[in-house]
């Protein structure tokens, strides 16, 4: 913990006075207090002795332990200033000169008609409370909502309704690629029963689609993996050369296999 | 001396209903009655509480009317636990509500002002017990929240209206009227070397 800024009175009233709280609802604000002691001194509003109730609003909420509450450090900052103001001096008969308290005159006069006005409200609510309507409930907006009593067989099958009603999410649904191996195989085998070699670019359609150039590269592979072509790549990002090739004599029997059966729809898993 | 129907008929409904019930409402009770019929039959009623001894007084209340249980009977009523007294307002709230009583519409800064304290806690516990309401806004800056009385808080203090309030001048402490502004303010303000 830092080193508090100030010696210990703030602190240790803190840890001292935990009832703080308690002792300060004797008084409702500064304003309170202050009048307070006012009428225990006897003192006319009008004519207030700054510096002497200034010292004594500062013990008393020294006391009070009230020193953490903002307002009232408020008006104990308030009330020296005064003092302050009154100790200056001041050219007598001066004409014109503001008492420096009539400020505070005013706010503890208007405080106090309230005071005056809550204390008429307070005499009317108690006599109001004296009288009962049919089956009176006390204070109906007060109370919180009775907790729900319910079984458990219920609150279950209420989860169970609850969770039926969860509307099925709407998975987004991913569709393979309908890649035409098949097709891109069988010009590829027509092309080669034809010509020795060619660029597989003439194996592609006029305007190949994505598609197109991904079923054809597979159907390419998949030939010279069987052993009908052989794939040359001059340069990299030059276009493909595909050379037809004998048919080596132990890959025979797999040509003869239907090559349908081998090259599935997708990317297939590599052999 | 038995009740006349119109009579009877309020009496049914200021039991049943068991709030402050307004002469409009009463007046649906029977679709002949004229607004003079129902004051009539009320006052018929509040005769009827008031002399054939009865337990029970007819109450004007919040704008409506009302049947309660006479005031000598509370203590009675009370220690036989039938019924829980209204829990009393705090010192602050109580005066939180006579500020917004006698200057609403107003905001929470000026009762604030008045009270030297900060208010934002007694606005919220008093708007939950519906005693107070926001009624508009300030055209001031930051447009700030105007509170005003509810009905229910004629209901907690027994008043018809809010014109049964006192005015602000019965109570003994009068506003002293303001002084004429010092001349020579400045001047004093500049004599004051240390200020702000």
């Amino acid at each position: 913990m830092p080193a508090a800024p100030w010696p210990s009175p703030p602190t240790a009233a803190l840890g001292a006075e935990p009832g703080f709280v308690v002792r300060l609802e004797q008084f409702s604000g500064p304003l309170d207090l202050l009048l307070h002691l006012l009428r225990e001194e006897q003192i006319d509003i009008a004519d207030i002795p700054v510096a002497r109730i200034a010292d004594q609003f500062l013990e008393a909420i020294h006391e009070l332990g009230l020193n953490q509450a903002a307002d009232y450090l408020e008006m104990a900052g308030r009330l020296l200033r005064l003092k302050a103001q009154l100790l200056l001096p001041r050219r007598d008969g001066e004409e014109g000169w503001e008492d420096p308290r009539s400020e505070l005159v005013r706010r503890l006069l208007e405080y106090q008609q309230i005071k005056e006005m809550a204390r008429w409200l307070e005499r009317a609510a108690d006599r109001r409370a004296l009288q009962y309507a049919r089956g009176y409930l006390p204070a109906p907006p007060e109370l919180p909502p009775p907790p729900p009593v319910l079984d458990l067989l219920e609150l279950l099958r209420t989860v169970e309704r609850v969770i039926a009603e969860i509307p099925q999410p709407v998975l987004h649904r991913v569709v393979p690629r309908p890649l035409d191996t098949e097709g891109a195989l069988r010009r590829l085998e027509a092309l080669l029963a034809e010509r020795e070699r060619f660029s597989w670019v003439e194996a592609l359609g006029p305007r190949p689609t994505i598609v197109e150039v991904l079923s054809t590269l597979l159907a390419a592979l998949e030939l010279a993996r069987r052993g009908f072509c052989r794939l040359a790549q001059p340069a990299p990002f030059e276009p493909l050369f595909i050379t037809r090739e004998a048919p080596r004599p132990d890959a025979a029997p797999a040509a003869s296999e239907e090559p349908t059966t081998h090259v599935p729809q997708a990317p297939g898993p590599a052999h | 001396m038995s009740l006349k129907p119109l009579a009877q008929l309020i009496e049914a409904a200021l039991f049943a209903a068991n709030r402050p019930v307004t002469l409009e409402e009463l007046q649906t009770l029977d679709g002949e009655a004229t607004a003079a019929d129902v004051r009539a039959a009320l006052e018929e009623l509040r005769e009827h509480y008031d002399f054939d001894g009865h337990a029970v007084e007819l109450v004007e209340l919040a704008g409506g009317y009302q049947v309660l249980t006479r005031r000598a009977f509370a203590e009675a009523i009370e220690r036989a636990q039938l019924a829980v007294r209204t829990p009393r307002l705090t010192a602050a709230a109580l005066e939180t509500l006579a500020v917004i009583a006698y200057r609403q519409p107003v905001g929470r800064a000026e009762i604030e002002e008045i009270r030297g304290v900060s208010a934002g806690g007694v606005l919220r516990t008093l708007q939950e017990r519906g005693l107070i309401e926001v009624v508009g806004r300030s055209e001031g800056m930051g447009r700030p929240l105007l509170y005003g009385t509810t009905p229910l808080f004629l209901e907690l203090l027994g008043l018809g209206d809010l014109g049964e309030l006192p005015r602000a001048e019965e109570f003994s402490v009068a506003l002293q009227p303001a002084r004429p502004l010092a001349a020579d303010a400045d001047e004093a303000a500049a004599s004051v070397p240390a200020e702000s």
